[in-house]
């Protein structure tokens, strides 16, 4: 049976407040999720203060002042800082998303940062995403062609190029797929839509000649079929790509093929 | 369990190669009651309000009495089905088997019941 309350061990107590920076005049506040396997203790939630007139604009830029100036323990990943590598997606404000292009004026009252929901936690921020990525390795991210290479490239139409867009952006962030009370409840076995989204985004590929094995490996009632269109991986993506209509295309060529 | 590699936990058993069928007949279903309940609830409503005799007369007619047939088969199938899936969702191990044995029961068995009334009162 799925678990709808916590366990002992995770249950969240109030944590460190952190004193307020001297002398400033424009203070956010922020309430962070704080966890290490270092101790045996609970999960708690820290508070901080940050001078907002000498931080940058974002999220990111917040935590990276809390990091330098604050408290150097505090640990979360990023990387690029533009919303290209996926790094930094977290729970902020209750939405998944990337802190480095989101904006603390999106954000009112505090803001409350957590780790992406349902995942293992690896430290404070930190999700552990190992079993994400090889859902992900498991659809074959790829060029699978049985033809013999041709000498320069594999040609594609500009029509069939334009098949990709909205596809091809994804970061695998994890935004979409700790959004999906499927993934939460059987993410075992459910692929989740990152990689659903990524699995079409090769069988719909023209120069992919794997179609039929891509389209057999996903018929099954957990990998696939978990997904119940809520939608919430639409709602939350930070590309704001669609992954919802990606899986649903996949339905739509798994009747296709049967009936 | 602790030394399966990270790539074998993810694919698993492999696919079922299943799972279509049953999504298509979810749709089917759906389509089929979007029909029949409209019909059944102009049909049955007619009757409501009106003493015994005139719904067993009512329910003798081909027309009322088929489309109460066909909303109580489709319907419960579409039930199962759904039922299923909810238990797929939030149940799992062996707990997930015998519930989904019992929503398959319960589904049959309402939908005898509902076929055996309605033939009392058609014949």
């Amino acid at each position: 049976m799925v678990q709808l309350t916590l366990p002992k061990n995770s249950r969240i107590r109030t944590g460190k407040t952190w004193p307020k920076p001297e002398g400033a005049t424009n203070i956010r506040k922020l309430s962070i999720y704080r966890w290490s396997p270092d101790d045996d203790q609970n999960p708690s939630v820290d508070t901080y203060f940050v001078d907002i007139d000498n931080c940058g604009p974002m999220v990111l830029d917040a935590l990276i002042k809390i990091k330098n100036e604050i408290d150097p323990t505090l640990t979360f990943r990023r990387s690029c800082r533009e919303g290209i590598c996926g790094s930094c997606a977290m729970n902020i404000d209750g939405i998944n998303t990337l802190a480095c292009i989101y904006g603390m004026d999106e954000i009112k009252g505090d803001v409350k940062i957590y780790p992406l929901p349902h995942m293992p936690v690896v430290k404070d921020l930190i999700p552990d995403l190992t079993h994400f990525y090889a859902q992900h390795a498991s659809i074959m991210p790829w060029l699978e062609t049985k033809t013999n290479r041709p000498a320069k490239e594999w040609r594609q139409s500009v029509d069939d190029r334009k098949k990709l867009d909205g596809l091809y952006e994804c970061v695998m962030c994890a935004c979409c797929s700790t959004s999906c009370p499927s993934y939460w409840w059987n993410g075992d076995r459910y692929l989740g839509p990152a990689a659903l989204l990524h699995a079409y985004r090769w069988i719909i590929d023209s120069r992919d000649e794997a179609t039929g094995e891509r389209l057999d490996e996903l018929e099954d009632p957990f990998k696939l079929y978990r997904c119940h269109t809520i939608m919430n991986c639409t709602k939350t993506c930070p590309k704001g790509l669609n992954p919802a209509k990606a899986i649903a295309e996949v339905k739509k060529m798994m009747v296709e093929r049967t009936v | 369990m602790g030394y399966l590699t990270d790539r074998k936990r993810a694919a698993g058993m492999g696919s079922a190669k299943s799972g279509t069928e049953h999504f298509w007949h979810m749709k089917l279903s759906s389509v089929a009651l979007l029909i029949l309940i409209p019909l059944f609830i102009f049909t049955f409503g007619t009757a409501i309000g009106e003493d015994h005799t005139y719904v067993t007369a009512y329910f003798a007619r081909p027309l009322p009495s088929l489309i109460a047939a066909l909303t109580l088969i489709v319907g419960f199938e579409h039930f199962k089905l759904g039922a299923t899936v909810l238990v797929e969702d939030y149940v799992h191990g062996i707990a997930q088997k015998i519930c989904i044995i019992g929503v398959t029961c319960l589904s049959y068995a309402a939908m005898a019941i509902g076929l055996f009334a309605l033939a009392k009162m058609a014949f």
